[in-house]
């Protein structure tokens, strides 16, 4: 058996019985200020309605069992990996994906930092750190490393080695203070 | 280099905009493999006829019928493992767990999976190898029509062994050490979307990173030309060497696409599917090691049997029994040298080029020979190695490659005044005395890139790869942009942004009007049968080719310029004038943009005159190093350009309850000669270390006795995250290569650093109890079983026998 579905049947709490799998529920999700209206199988994960349905393709999929992160996306403001969460369950959610992060072309902090500091080589978990590190951010807007390890400690990057992240993180958080000062 | 850092890749890919082949691919139709779940089984039948009537379904295939529809791959092995029957699909025996054995065409992912999981095949479960050394013992042969399990085997010796050894003060024994199997897993899994069209072209839309030599294993195997496909690629969420093995994955989606009648296919691997199927860096195990040493700690000779690991079925192997000899003797000045080189094939995934290739493995383990000679002889691991770097560059080892440039000892000195080696060694005495056990370790680490394909001719006379190129084409527009287009591969290497940086320099033009159109084309865009991102070479080749293109871009632009200024071109010169990139005096008191002088070759062509007529502005250059066939009998010859070096010191504790690993202190000191980016290195240093990390300290790809992979989510593999990832200090020096135009060296692969100087530190920590460590790897438990004396594999029996009285 396929982990994913694994993943959705511990989500259910029941074995799958793929004949009412193909029954869909209509749902209605918030997607970065847009309502997005669809009937989505049950089974159906949130990122997989975020990518598919909605077309957002920024919010990337790289492991089978909410270990890497690269699904990070913000749950009614708070970070959550949305392969943990189904479709449905969303009904009726605020979600917020990396596209979310930009006004108009112009990066915000947290991007521009991540440039500025090499934290990124190629980009592929980066949706994810952008939108954890959001959420640690608005948690504590003055975190130590070791609060910024502990925060992005569910993301993985393979490129990077991470320090280059934690570095965006915390001058991310500098510019902000001052900026709110 | 004093501007803010600023790549050109970054804007799209913060803002989740980067195209990745996942996010393509949207009418296309999906395929889920069934895959294997037993390391080693006969197919007695496969039914699909349940997912054929399943819903969405389109078409199946099964292994039998890619027996029909392709041939089997070609191998680089000579006779007997030339004889190695591997189709992209188990056609009638599975050899790994997560072979491939049927595939199912939906109109969704779900209803692929659906389908597939209908899918009945019968299984013959039979005897499984997983060890390279018993596998060796061909009691258990993989592939029966070769005989053997050995894929192949053969002795390097140069210099003069037997004398050294005769004339050696003393000589140290090792039985055993080990290198352990694990991958650099890149976050984005192998994929595809394909078309087989109607045509006849095979359009691979992909994440392949070395498209040149596939499009060689796949285009024999589909029976068509290699020109038929068009292999192209995106965005790449890293690759680290382990996306070589895609094809066989790209096959198995076109074959689909044919079936289903010419409609594209899309494919994305699965994270378990990646862990079992993929590609695994190679195990080795190190045996009978033998070394002759001098009264002072100087190394005179080695010999050893090396067992190399490469899985269920060679694929790019058996080039790593070459490749390692490219560094053969390490960082050190060891002349004789005597490896008996064995690989074997075991009931375990494909091996591929994973971060470092087959010379990582050979440097830890002369990294751990000289770390337990120097304790055998009593001398401090640091002394140990100056005594016997290698003194001075350029410098021919014995199978003669040519180290470039480095100093190994200045690097060790600057890792060791970084670290504060004297407090730490004075601190560590003070924490054993209250019983803590501490270690520190040294590694030296080497990467050598711009491989001499023509190194293949040692494995195979026969083969038809020699040499290395790349190809750049740079195409001035008719707004005066100048647009680059390389044969290389980026997985987050920052191709687009030191390319532009290159041709920005050399043209005296701002990085703004240069664009990198990223991305490999087989059929658009420029390439050689060498392109690709592998082997830390884009430095030399693809720098190079762009250097080159550049500089007959340059001559038209002057040529153009000269005639329409009147002037000579040897008073010209490209650059900026009056705000806008053109071609001018000195003085800048004459001068015509790129802007101009391209609409005038392109736009308003009417009366060109006949001198201008070969002009195009749209350049295209082949890098190809220099170099020679290596004599495949003596095993001698310059098999890479480059060889970029690190030293890495690291200090441990162990925690005595948990027997985790805490790295107290780290430095990390890197030479790839002239750093064109030092930001760029930096990330490139920091990160491969992130690799060596996560291999020494959680990284293992551990199967059972039956061939079932115990870590197959990341969830038991654990890659390194960020609780894991120690502080680094970083150090830099240049020493340019005398043999690259701007002194610059392939690098991105790191070598390992990490995984030696923990093994260093780890013996160091354990010193007391004599214990020699002898894995590349110990999880908690493992190294619970050593300090309890239980009777584990994780301990060398090492004896040193002096020979003369000193």
């Amino acid at each position: 058996m396929s982990s994913r579905r694994a993943v959705r049947e511990r989500l259910l709490g029941r074995r799958i019985n793929t004949m009412a799998e193909t029954m869909k529920i209509p749902v209605s999700i918030t997607l970065n200020g847009s309502i997005v209206r669809a009937d989505v199988e049950p089974r159906m994960l949130l990122v997989e309605f975020i990518r598919e349905v909605a077309g957002q393709t920024g919010t990337h999929i790289g492991c089978d069992t909410s270990y890497c992160g690269a699904c990070t996306v913000l749950v009614n403001g708070r970070p959550a990996k949305s392969c943990t969460l189904l479709a449905v369950q969303a009904d009726g959610w605020s979600v917020n994906t990396v596209e979310s992060l930009e006004s108009g072309d112009t990066l915000n902090v947290l991007q521009q930092c991540f440039a500025d500091k090499h934290a990124l080589q190629c980009g592929f978990c980066t949706p994810g750190f952008l939108m954890a590190a959001t959420g640690l951010l608005e948690q504590n807007p003055d975190p130590d490393d070791k609060a910024i390890r502990k925060g992005l400690g569910g993301n993985v990057c393979r490129c990077t080695g991470y320090l280059p992240i934690i570095e965006a993180v915390r001058s991310a958080a500098v510019v902000i203070k001052e900026r709110r000062s | 280099m004093n501007a803010p850092f600023r790549r050109k890749e970054d804007n799209r890919l913060v803002r989740g905009r980067g195209r990745f082949v996942d996010d393509e691919g949207g009418r296309a139709l999906h395929v889920r493999l069934v895959r294997s779940p037993y390391a080693h089984a006969r197919i007695r039948s496969v039914d699909v006829s349940a997912a054929e009537a399943s819903e969405g379904v389109i078409c199946t295939l099964t292994g039998a019928e890619v027996a029909t529809l392709t041939n089997r791959f070609m191998q680089i092995a000579p006779p007997p493992a030339d004889q190695v029957i591997d189709y992209c699909m188990a056609p009638d025996r599975v050899r790994f767990q997560g072979e491939p054995v049927a595939a199912v065409v939906a109109t969704s992912v779900a209803l692929a999976v659906d389908a597939a999981e209908k899918v009945r095949v019968d299984y013959e479960p039979l005897p499984v190898v997983v060890d390279a050394v018993e596998s060796l013992r061909n009691e258990t042969l993989l592939h029966e029509q070769v005989g053997t399990n050995e894929s192949w085997g053969s002795l390097f010796e140069w210099g003069e062994v037997d004398k050294a050894f005769a004339d050696a003060d003393t000589v140290v024994t090792i039985d055993r050490l080990k290198f352990h199997r694990f991958s650099s897993t890149p976050l984005e899994t192998y994929g595809g979307v394909v078309t087989w069209e109607a045509s006849g072209r095979i359009d691979m839309l992909c994440n392949l990173i070395q498209p040149g030599v596939a499009m060689k294993f796949m285009a024999p195997a589909l029976s068509v030309s290699p020109e038929q496909l068009r292999v192209r690629t995106q965005d790449i969420g890293g690759g680290f060497g382990i996306k070589q093995n895609l094809y066989p994955y790209l096959m198995i989606a076109a074959l689909c696409s044919r079936k289903a009648g010419h409609r594209p296919i899309k494919w994305i691997e699965d994270r378990r599917e990646h862990l079992q199927g993929s590609a695994h860096g190679n195990e080795r195990t190190f045996l009978d090691i033998k070394v002759a040493l001098k009264a002072d700690g100087e190394i005179t000779a080695v010999s050893a049997t090396h067992i190399d690991d490469c899985g269920a079925y060679p694929r790019y192997e058996p080039l790593g029994g070459v490749i390692w000899s490219q560094v053969a003797p390490a960082s050190y000045r060891l002349r004789n040298l005597r490896i008996n080189f064995r690989q074997a094939m075991t009931n375990k995934c494909p091996v591929g080029p994973n971060r470092g290739f087959s010379r990582m493995q050979n440097v830890w383990f002369l990294e751990r020979v000289v770390d337990i000679c120097a304790h055998e002889m009593g001398i401090a691991p640091d002394v140990m190695r100056q005594r016997n770097y290698i003194p001075e560059m350029p410098w021919t080892t014995p199978n003669g490659c040519v180290y470039d440039s480095g100093d190994y000892a200045a690097m060790l000195a600057m890792a060791k005044e970084m670290i504060g080696w004297d407090d730490w060694i004075a601190k560590r005495d003070a924490m054993r005395a209250e019983g803590r056990l501490v270690g520190i370790g040294i590694g030296t680490a080497l990467d050598s890139g711009t491989n001499n394909f023509g190194q293949s001719t040692i494995v195979n006379p026969k083969s038809g790869l020699s040499g290395n190129s790349e190809a750049a084409n740079v195409r001035v527009g008719v707004d005066g942009s100048l647009t680059v287009i390389v044969g290389s591969v980026p997985q987050g290497q920052s191709h687009e942004t030191v390319a532009a940086q290159i041709v920005a320099k050399e043209l005296g033009v701002p990085e703004d009007i240069v664009r990198v159109a990223s991305g490999f084309d087989s059929e658009r865009a420029t390439h050689t049968s060498h392109s690709g991102t592998y082997a830390s070479q884009f430095a030399v080749t693809s720098v190079g080719a762009i250097h080159g293109a550049v500089e007959k871009v340059r001559a038209e632009l002057l040529t153009v310029a000269a005639m329409l200024l009147q002037k000579q071109r040897s008073e010209l010169r490209t650059g900026v004038f009056g705000g806008v990139a053109g071609v001018g005096t000195a003085d800048g008191g004459s001068h015509v943009s790129f802007a101009d002088i391209s609409n005038l070759i392109n736009t308003k062509t009417a009366g060109l005159p006949a001198e201008l007529e070969d002009i195009t502005l749209n350049c295209r250059y082949v890098y190809r190093a220099p170099f020679q066939l290596p004599d495949p009998v003596r095993k001698y010859g310059n098999l890479t350009l480059t060889y970029a070096a690190q030293v890495h010191v690291g200090v441990i504790e162990i925690d005595p309850l948990t027997h985790n690993i805490h790295v107290l202190d780290y430095a990390a000191v890197d030479d790839c000669g002239r750093v064109m980016n030092h930001t760029i290195v930096k990330g490139q240093v920091i990160g491969a270390a992130a690799h060596g990390f996560g291999a020494a300290l959680m990284e293992n790809l551990r199967y059972d006795a039956n061939g079932n992979l115990l870590t197959a989510t990341f969830s038991d593999y654990c890659p390194i995250t960020m609780l894991n990832m120690p502080n680094i200090r970083y150090g830099n020096r240049e020493s340019p290569s005398p043999f690259t135009y701007n002194g610059a060296k392939g690098m991105g692969e790191g070598g390992g650093g990490p995984i030696f100087a923990l093994s260093s530190a780890l013996q160091d920590a354990l010193a007391a109890s004599g214990a020699r460590l002898n894995q590349s790897h110990y999880s908690p438990s493992d190294l619970h079983a050593v300090m309890t004396g239980a009777p584990a594999r994780g301990v060398a029996q090492v004896s040193a026998t002096r020979q003369r009285p000193i």
